[in-house]
């Protein structure tokens, strides 16, 4: 398995649902290099994860676009792949067909698909359990084999979208740690949408921070640590209270115009 | 490798030894369970008619005893009114689920994918399924060229709600997180129909066709009463005009059977295809 990542130009995007006076972002701008982890974090409702299912197609943003490599997002791809909070797996399936399922999609030959499914459970560490059915396995290995299913994609862009806050401590790291190095060795970007900053340190090699009403970019951190990460490392801790410290900052943030709106009335 | 293989091999044997332990176990209660509840059956039918006979008045009603309707059925058999019966009723019966599978399944999904189609249908439906199946036969036999195919119209009519019915509500039950996962995945629109809805809901599609294998089955015989000369409702007909009430007893004791062999055919076929876990 081999990948290569994208570049992710996020230009000017916006979105406004009719029924609510204020949009939940307006005119965001991004960008992300080939390969990059990228954290985006803020508070539940800051609109991190409409933008996130912008990108992955799942939506469609009222203005502005968003670029892969120069080609417009316009709907969902094996290219850009989403894996969700919950691993929605198909309980009437194996663990195999559940990770091969979007390769059915796409029309493969059984052979492949075999091979590649193979690849791809050994990457999430299940080949013990390849053949067991999705109920009797534990959060955790539900969350790897949702995880082996969009690799199996050989995504340039995973999404994810607070994919562990479901998992006990323990799982959670261990799945954290194991993201990350899967995408540094196959090369492609993650997205991460989450309000554990914990997750933004472990996982990623830059943070933004998403904030006010409408919801923007406020600030950006470089997360420049070694691999692997320990929670435990005073690095790691140091990066940690910074990130905190913007993000409590931030969460104070508004814009210079809706405050000055409030501050009429 | 081969290692792996052979632990995993122990591991499974162990797993299937527990099952057939189990099983067999399961197997044991059940018969008793099934021979037990026969027995009180036959005895409450005994019973009945030897008090009802005691009664000099009634000792007709000796040929309605067991003993007489089990005598009856070699020769129900041997004379070909049995087989032939299973037959043509089996083929009615068939030809009028598979047309209440074919219209009920589509109607069933529309019903629960698009929610003006379950709005707009859901009065008419109501409506149509409170009308007994055996008052369109008057029209049905006007409508089509024979009695043949105005039976399997009827039973088509009576098995179609429950398939429809049980079709909509599994489909309402389907978590949409599957279609979005399907869709991120890249599936396209007959992906959705093919590769999740259908395994999802087919549990509940196997339970509408039990339900509605149940109601054909009842309609049936009274359907089979007029205009045709064979299958089960025309072989009660006619012992009953024959007065071979031996032989009326016997075909009534055959169609249960039938009806109860049908039904556990239903429960396999639900068990084998459920991925619901209790």
């Amino acid at each position: 398995m081999s990948v290569r990542g994208t570049k992710i130009e996020i230009q000017g995007l916006s979105q406004r649902y009719p029924t609510r006076k204020v949009p939940t972002f307006n005119r965001v701008d991004l960008v992300s290099p080939p390969g990059e982890a990228l954290a985006i974090i803020g508070r539940s409702g800051c609109g991190k994860s409409t933008l996130l299912h912008i990108l992955a197609g799942l939506t469609k943003g009222t203005e502005g676009r968003i670029l892969l490599n120069g080609t417009e997002v316009a709907g969902p791809s094996p290219r850009w792949v989403m894996m969700f909070q919950a691993p929605h797996l198909y309980p009437w399936m194996t663990v195999t067909e559940n990770v091969g399922v979007g390769l059915t999609f796409a029309r493969w030959g059984k052979k492949e698909i075999a091979e590649r499914v193979n690849d791809a459970i050994s990457l999430v560490e299940l080949q013990e359990f390849a053949q067991a059915n999705v109920q009797d396995l534990s959060g955790g290995q539900q969350q790897r084999v949702a995880l082996a299913r969009s690799l199996v994609m050989e995504p340039e862009l995973l999404l994810l979208d607070e994919p562990f806050s479901a998992l006990d401590a323990f799982t959670r790291a261990a799945l954290q740690k194991d993201v990350r190095s899967i995408s540094k060795r196959l090369g492609f970007n993650i997205v991460i949408v989450t309000h554990d900053i914990d997750e933004a340190v472990i996982m990623a090699d830059r943070a933004v921070i998403m904030a006010g009403s409408p919801g923007d970019i406020v600030h950006e951190m470089d997360v420049d640590l070694p691999n692997p990460r320990d929670r435990t490392d005073p690095e790691v801790q140091k990066l940690r209270a910074r990130l905190m410290a913007t993000f409590q900052e931030a969460a104070n943030y508004r814009k210079p115009e809706v405050a000055l709106a409030g501050a009429v009335h | 490798m081969s290692d792996d293989a052979a632990v995993s091999g122990v591991v499974s044997a162990g797993v299937s030894g527990n099952c057939i332990s189990r099983m067999l176990k399961s197997t044991a209660g059940k018969s008793v369970h099934f021979f037990g509840g026969l027995a009180v059956l036959f005895a409450a039918w005994w019973l009945g008619i030897h008090f009802i006979t005691q009664d000099p008045s009634m000792s007709q009603f000796s040929d309605f005893a067991p003993k007489a309707a089990f005598e009856a059925m070699p020769g129900l058999w041997a004379d070909g009114t049995i087989p032939a019966a299973l037959e043509t009723s089996g083929y009615r019966l068939g030809m009028g689920m598979l047309l209440a599978i074919a219209i009920g399944v589509p109607i069933g999904i529309l019903m629960g994918r698009i929610r003006w189609f379950q709005q707009l249908t859901d009065v008419p439906f109501q409506f149509l399924r409170m009308i007994s199946p055996l008052s369109w036969e008057p029209i049905a036999v006007v409508v089509f060229a024979g009695w043949e195919e105005a039976i399997i119209f009827l039973i088509a009519v009576a098995a179609v709600w429950p398939v429809a019915f049980a079709t909509a509500a599994g489909l309402a039950k389907v978590d949409p997180n599957w279609f979005k996962v399907a869709r991120n995945l890249g599936a396209k629109p007959w992906h959705m129909v093919t590769r999740i809805i259908i395994p999802a809901i087919t549990f509940d599609i196997l339970t509408g066709i039990r339900l509605a294998l149940g109601v054909a089955w009842i309609v049936i015989i009274p359907a089979e009463f007029l205009g045709v000369t064979s299958g089960f409702g025309y072989a009660i007909q006619d012992a009953r005009e024959s007065l071979e009430y031996s032989s009326l007893m016997a075909l009534v004791v055959i169609i249960g059977a039938v009806g109860y062999v049908l039904d556990t055919i239903c429960v396999m076929l639900i068990r084998k295809f459920s991925w619901h876990r209790g």
